[in-house]
């Protein structure tokens, strides 16, 4: 009886049920979205400055102070000590390593040019394949230092060809495609490299030509790492040494930059691993501010999905005073008169829900497609914590309703008044 | 409404009204639907209200995040720099019209170095610079104390090694010059910052006599005003190059882009869902009331008449809604902007037409979609109640 009250009612009431469902499914769906794009706007938005600045810097433990002045090194260049370039391919195989989107090694070293200038010569990566393990990856500094613009082109990193900076190139002037002479050797300029930065009075090119110039193979003076971190709180601050072991492991399992700093130096020897203040500090605080406020606005799309649902329900629920009358003068209780309406209400959300919950999945996927460049996937798992919801709210947004047609007077209803 | 006590407040309704002014009956029919349906009435009004209120405050926040954010991106630092070209010192007026130009639209930190000698030979670079200022410009450095009296060093955590591990004083040389210091505090940075010493400005100068080299600025404002503050301090301080941080910049641009396109997303969406439930719920409303409809056409009013006493009333929820929403909206971002931002988003009222116009519309088009279809139907089956 009871499901065939519930079915003929879905029968009967077509256009009714109809803008109450679309009302759950577009509510749901706006909530959907929203709760998939803001938990993965921190990503998406960290994923943006990663691309632009590393954030952890690897520098050998018992080097020698820099002397660095405006981004000329005074140091002479063969002082201090060395990272190994064969220990590198380890920082892909840390804990953190799926964190970790990409490093970039650096030698500078000074040459003198044929006029007699003394300038910087810095070696590099630019996209070099690498191989740990099974994993392939292609690093270098097209990856961590997305500002850097060349007109002409890269150089390999197997090549002999060199970047010129672009005040560099002005002063000598150079072009691409012209020949600059290095200590004697003539290397051709693929490129003008942009940078905004120092490079823009040096000379960038392949690790291995500065390692030749230098004379030591495989040395690296300092690695920078762009990993994918946690904005710094007060745990993330502690000394990992003075923490017991379930702490430790807490900490050394979340993806902070010091904890990945941390583990950097463990991988690498004879290193010591820190974070770049200037970038991770400043960028936490634009972080959690970009996701408080995703977090916020979720709130005000849940608020009015929920209104969106309790309005239909409300409607649908005040039109069938009759019908409730009749029931009770059939002897119906209100417990049952209650019963219908809100299984009615569940098979709603259900429905509404299951089909809001595939557009919002959608939405959001067009969201980060259109807006990020990359997928915002909402995990299956969400489904039934989303339908709870839907049903909780449809409930909650048909009580009132509900409660005025349990109370209401048969006689009065049966009269046709209202 | 049919408990007993509508008689009682029939005679009442009719005693008041004898007594009253003579009002035009399409204003009295407007007031009465309001007052005698106050259950409807309050919540479509209370709908209109949310979605107004919804619609305010997400478009004030869209309009305030790059105000805000473009604040988070100032801390890191400067994001203009001056320097003399060819490594050589500003001349001393360099500093004054770098702060002239920048007419408190930001901050400016002149600094100067040297590499000086250790008591045992070992080189370190000094610096010399406005710590106050500093401390300003660079909120991510990590400073254990900073100095405050005459002769008193920030060690950068690296250099601390060289210069002096135990902590105290220490002596450093320049070109035959000897420097007493007292270390104040530790600097940690995790660049080039961490091996350097510095000092305050008058300190270095009177020790070395060599004048700042670079200015570092952070200037405040859109990209178009700082790449405009670029040019005028070229302009004003010709003997130096003034190069924006790109890198700076660009982050900034491409954060800012993809936050407001994900909140502009975000709004629509949101908007969107509150006028499909205002929608709903006066179509409800007005869809109830399809007997006072009928009635009024069964005493011969024209459906101009009632076409307008419908719209009216939707103009009149709309308004009333829109600027209840408005003022609630308002607050719900200023809450939004203290609580996220540590900043009070102020209510904009440029927003005000629009909130208002958008209500009216959806109550508009919420009351004349049912009135349109009611049109069709014969007053007699209406009251049949068919």
């Amino acid at each position: 009886m009871f499901v065939r009250l519930v079915y003929e009612s879905f029968r009967r009431q077509k256009r009714r049920k109809l803008l109450a469902g679309v009302a759950i499914a577009l509510g749901v769906g706006v909530a959907t979205a929203m709760i998939g794009v803001a938990t993965d706007i921190g990503d998406k938005i960290s994923l943006e400055l990663r691309r632009n600045h590393a954030n952890i810097v690897v520098t050998p433990q018992e080097d020698t102070l820099d002397l660095e002045i405006g981004g000329v090194n005074l140091k002479p260049p063969s002082d201090g000590a060395f990272l190994q370039e064969s220990d590198l391919p380890k920082i892909k195989g840390t804990f953190w390593r799926n964190a970790i989107l990409g490093f970039a090694p650096m030698l500078p070293v000074k040459v003198r040019l044929d006029d007699g200038q003394e300038v910087t010569l810095l070696g590099t990566y630019f996209a070099k394949p690498y191989s740990y393990g099974k994993e392939n990856f292609v690093t270098g500094v097209r990856s961590t230092n997305g500002s850097w613009r060349v007109s002409g082109e890269w150089p390999a990193d197997d090549s002999q060809n060199v970047l010129l900076g672009e005040r560099l190139a002005e002063k000598t002037a150079k072009k691409t495609g012209s020949t600059v002479s290095i200590g004697g050797e003539p290397h051709l300029v693929s490129g003008i490299l942009s940078s905004g930065g120092v490079e823009d009075d040096q000379i960038v090119a392949p690790l291995a030509l500065a390692q030749q110039i230098l004379g030591k193979s495989g040395a690296v003076r300092r690695v920078y790492v762009s990993a994918l971190t946690k904005p710094e709180d007060a745990f993330a601050r502690r000394d990992p040494k003075t923490l017991s072991g379930p702490m430790y492991d807490r900490w050394y399992c979340s993806p902070y930059a010091q904890s990945i700093a941390y583990q950097l130096q463990e991988a690498i020897p004879f290193s010591r691993a820190e974070q770049i203040r200037q970038v991770e500090q400043t960028e936490g605080a634009v972080l959690s501010r970009i996701k408080g406020l995703m977090l916020l606005i979720t709130l005000a799309a849940l608020l009015a999905s929920a209104l969106a649902v309790s309005a239909a329900m409300a409607t649908s629920i005040f039109e069938r005073r009759h019908e409730v009358g009749l029931m009770k003068a059939l002897g119906a209780g209100k417990a049952v008169v209650a019963a219908i309406f809100l299984g009615e209400a569940a098979l709603l959300a259900l429905l509404g829900g299951t089909i809001g919950f595939t557009g919002g999945s959608l939405l959001a996927h067009q969201i980060g497609r259109s807006i990020f460049d990359s997928q915002i996937t909402i995990q299956p798992v969400l489904l039934p914590v989303i339908l709870a919801i839907a049903i909780l709210v449809t409930f909650a947004g048909s009580a009132v309703a509900i409660r005025r047609a349990v109370l209401f007077d048969p006689v009065y209803a049966l009269r046709g008044e209202s | 409404m049919s408990s007993p006590s509508s008689h009682l407040s029939a005679e009442r309704v009719a005693k008041r009204r004898s007594g009253s002014p003579h009002t035009s009956m399409f204003m009295r029919m407007l007031l009465r639907a309001a007052i005698l349906r106050r259950g409807r009435a309050a919540a479509a009004l209370l709908a209109m209200t949310v979605a107004a209120g919804v619609a305010t405050a997400m478009l004030n926040l869209y309009v305030e995040v790059q105000v805000k954010l473009r604040n988070e991106f100032h801390k890191y630092g400067a994001n203009v720099v001056i320097v003399a070209k060819d490594g050589l010192a500003l001349p001393g007026n360099a500093f004054p019209t770098v702060e002239t130009v920048l007419a408190k639209r930001g901050i400016a930190v002149p600094f100067a170095y040297v590499v000086a000698r250790t008591h045992d030979g070992q080189s370190v670079v000094v610096a010399g610079t406005d710590l106050e200022r500093v401390s300003k410009l660079n909120a991510w450095w990590s400073v254990s104390q900073w100095p405050h009296a005459a002769g008193e060093a920030l060690v950068g955590a690296r250099a601390a090694g060289v210069v002096n591990r135990q902590g105290g004083s220490f002596d450093l040389s320049f070109q035959g010059h000897t420097l007493h210091l007292t270390r104040a505090g530790t600097l940690q940075t995790g660049a080039a910052e961490d091996g350097r010493v510095y000092l305050s400005l008058h300190d270095f100068e009177a020790w070395t006599g060599v004048a700042p080299s670079t200015i570092e600025v952070a200037a405040s404002g859109s990209s178009e005003e700082i790449s405009a503050m670029v040019n005028q301090l070229a302009h004003a301080v010709p003997v130096a190059e003034v190069r924006p941080v790109r890198q700076i910049m660009e982050s900034e641009a491409r954060v800012l882009g993809k936050t407001r396109a994900t909140l502009l997303a975000a709004a629509l969406l949101i908007i969107l869902t509150a006028s499909v439930c205002v929608l709903a719920t006066l179509m409800g409303w007005v869809f109830d009331r399809r007997r006072d409809f009928a009635i009024m056409k069964a005493l011969g009013a024209s459906e101009r008449l009632i076409g307008g006493f419908f719209a009216g009333e939707a103009a009149a929820l709309g308004a009333v809604g829109a600027v209840a929403g408005f003022v609630i909206g308002s607050g719900v971002a200023a809450w939004i902007g203290r609580a996220n931002f540590n900043a009070p988003v102020m209510p904009r009222f440029g927003l005000f037409p629009m909130v208002l116009a958008g209500s009216m519309a959806v109550a508009l088009v919420a009351a004349v979609v049912p009135i349109a279809l009611l049109r069709r139907v014969q007053p007699a089956m209406i009251l049949k109640g068919e």
